[in-house]
């Protein structure tokens, strides 16, 4: 503590030092000041280094197996031929040109919207749900042999009930997105509920605090990280689903446009297409990460 | 003197998967307002049950509790517990750990500026006012203690119950505690009881010992009334005969009278 707290005063103070002798004698003091921050930012290159060569080189022994492959097999684009048609297809993501034939952008937000709409419908069942769970041993066990049953399901197998409940595709897909995201959320939620730490349970009754202080005070904050474990699986497997649910329902949407391309024998796109899934995915897992870290306490 | 805390012929009993279990039974013990009780004995006595049913965090089985005249159902912020593990909540800072105490307490009659107030108070009380925007994870467990001592003492309780407070601490840090809580206690009155482990602890600084009997069914074995003039320095205490008379008269007791085969 007061290590750093040193530091923390000391590097000011060396840097006026540097300046103010800099002024008054550049041409003594100038080289042995000087050496020291050249030494700091060749350390920080080194860290940077270290941190950047072993996915950098990860990525080219990937591009160069990717190739290799592609050189063997006929109609396989290689790394080189994809990257080439991905610079075309982004130079206009949003072109219209009827409902079978939009720009790459229109496929993501498509789905994106989809999954957003069968997530957050499933996080606004599931996490209080699991809140209640978690609460009462009776609803617990209640629901218990139901969870245990229908979780492992695989998510297609809900799209059949969906079309035939709803007759259309696009409510049919949001809500496979809902009935296969919503497990982790319930379950993690009801799990993070029951490992409340009774000494919590025990200030609050102590302290007499009324209900709503309980759940806001110490329910809540108690809970929040596991809440957003579950919300991650959740959105991973919502992103996963989307893809297959897509193929199959048609639309807008990017596991549509793949099975499109694909009727149209354009595996670059296809290729194109899995990176885009896998950066997305990726990108939603990342945002769900940073907002987990602002809110864990430990 | 006004008999503060009253327990008549307390019995606990659980029931457990192997049966009914008998804890405590014929309990009983009257507390006077200013005075600071220990209770002592071997693990497994049933320190901490009495000490719940006090708090209300334990019903009795048989008998009666009262506080203050009247009958203890369920726990009360007259009753200010420290817990043996602080408990504190690790997402709120020292300052909202102790501010949630003072706000259940007096936040129906007092303004806002008054209960921060308040709470400072309580803060400057355990010497930790630089550290109120801390939160519980980044001090140290002594500190995290006299937090606790503070939360409970910020709610102005009529009895102060302490679970083996300093059961986690390290000897030194223990001792600097044991002389801060005497000053506080010396300084706000409180009428306090405090489960301990330590003899020295308990010597130091009760002015009643409860020793309790070994469990299943223990009971009050000996109430041993500690004379020693206050305030009590323990630098001085440690060439004093009649400390080390006292002191033998509880080793005495733990583990001659109630010498458990080893556990």
């Amino acid at each position: 503590m007061s290590a750093v707290y040193g530091t923390l005063q000391h590097t000011p103070d060396a840097e006026d030092a540097t300046t103010a002798s800099a002024v008054t004698e550049p041409a003594t003091t100038t080289p042995p000041v000087a050496a020291k921050p050249a030494f700091n930012a060749k350390d920080k290159l080194g860290a940077l280094m270290r941190w950047l060569i072993p996915p950098i080189l990860g990525l080219a022994l990937f591009i160069g197996v990717w190739a290799l492959i592609a050189q063997e097999t006929a109609n396989l684009p290689g790394p080189y031929a994809t990257w080439q048609s991905a610079v075309e297809l982004f130079a206009h993501p949003f072109y219209n040109n009827g409902p079978n034939d939009q720009g790459i952008g229109w496929n993501i937000l498509y789905s994106l919207y989809r999954v957003g709409i069968g997530f957050g419908l499933a996080a606004l069942v599931g996490i209080p749900l699991g809140f209640m769970i978690g609460r009462f041993k009776f609803l617990s066990d209640m629901t218990g042999p139901i969870i245990s049953l229908l979780r492992p399901v695989s998510p297609l197998a809900w799209l059949p009930i969906g079309l035939l409940v709803f007759k259309q595709a696009e409510p049919a897909s949001i809500y496979v997105i809902f009935i296969s995201s919503i497990w982790p959320m319930i379950i993690n939620t009801a799990v993070g509920v029951r490992q409340i730490p009774q000494d919590y349970l025990n200030v609050a009754r102590v302290l007499n605090l009324s209900e709503w202080k309980v759940f806001t005070r110490i329910l809540f904050p108690a809970v929040l990280p596991h809440v957003l474990t579950g919300i991650r699986l959740s959105i991973g497997i919502a992103w996963l689903v989307i893809v297959a649910a897509e193929m199959l329902t048609g639309g807008v949407g990017i596991g549509f446009w793949v099975w499109d391309e694909w009727n149209n024998l354009n595996v670059a796109h296809i290729i194109i297409a899995i990176f885009v899934v896998g950066i997305v995915g990726l990108l939603l897992e990342q945002m769900l990460v940073f907002i987990a870290k602002r809110f864990t306490y430990e | 003197m006004e008999k503060f805390v009253q327990l008549d012929n307390i019995d606990v009993k659980f029931s457990t998967k192997k049966g009914v279990f008998h804890a405590l039974r014929d309990i009983n013990l009257s507390i006077d307002q200013g005075q600071f009780f220990t209770l002592i004995g071997h693990s497994g006595c049933g320190k901490s049950t009495l000490l719940n049913i006090v708090a209300g965090l334990q019903d009795a089985t048989e008998g009666t509790a009262l506080c203050a005249g009247r009958e203890i159902k369920g726990p009360g912020p007259e009753r200010g517990v420290v817990f043996q593990n602080h408990s504190l909540l690790p997402w709120l800072t020292c300052f909202d750990n102790i501010y949630l105490a003072v706000e259940r307490v007096f936040g129906s009659k007092e303004g806002k500026s008054k209960l921060k107030q308040r709470t400072h108070d309580a803060l400057a009380l355990v010497g930790l006012t630089h550290a109120e925007h801390k939160r519980p994870q980044e001090i140290s467990g002594g500190m995290k203690q006299r937090v606790g001592i503070a939360r409970a003492l910020a709610m102005e309780p009529k009895v102060l119950l302490m679970d083996e407070p300093f059961g986690a601490l390290d000897a030194l840090t223990r001792a600097h505690l044991q002389d801060e809580l005497m000053k506080i206690v010396a300084a706000t009155q409180s009428t306090v009881i405090m489960v301990t482990h330590d003899v020295d602890e308990a010597v130091l600084l009760s002015d009643h010992i409860v020793m309790m009997t070994n469990g299943p069914a223990a009971t009050i074995g000996e109430i041993l009334a500690v004379d020693l003039p206050k305030p009590r320095d323990r630098l001085a205490l440690a060439n004093d005969p009649h400390y080390h008379q006292l002191r033998s008269r509880v080793l005495e007791f733990l583990y001659q009278r109630q010498m458990r085969p080893a556990a």
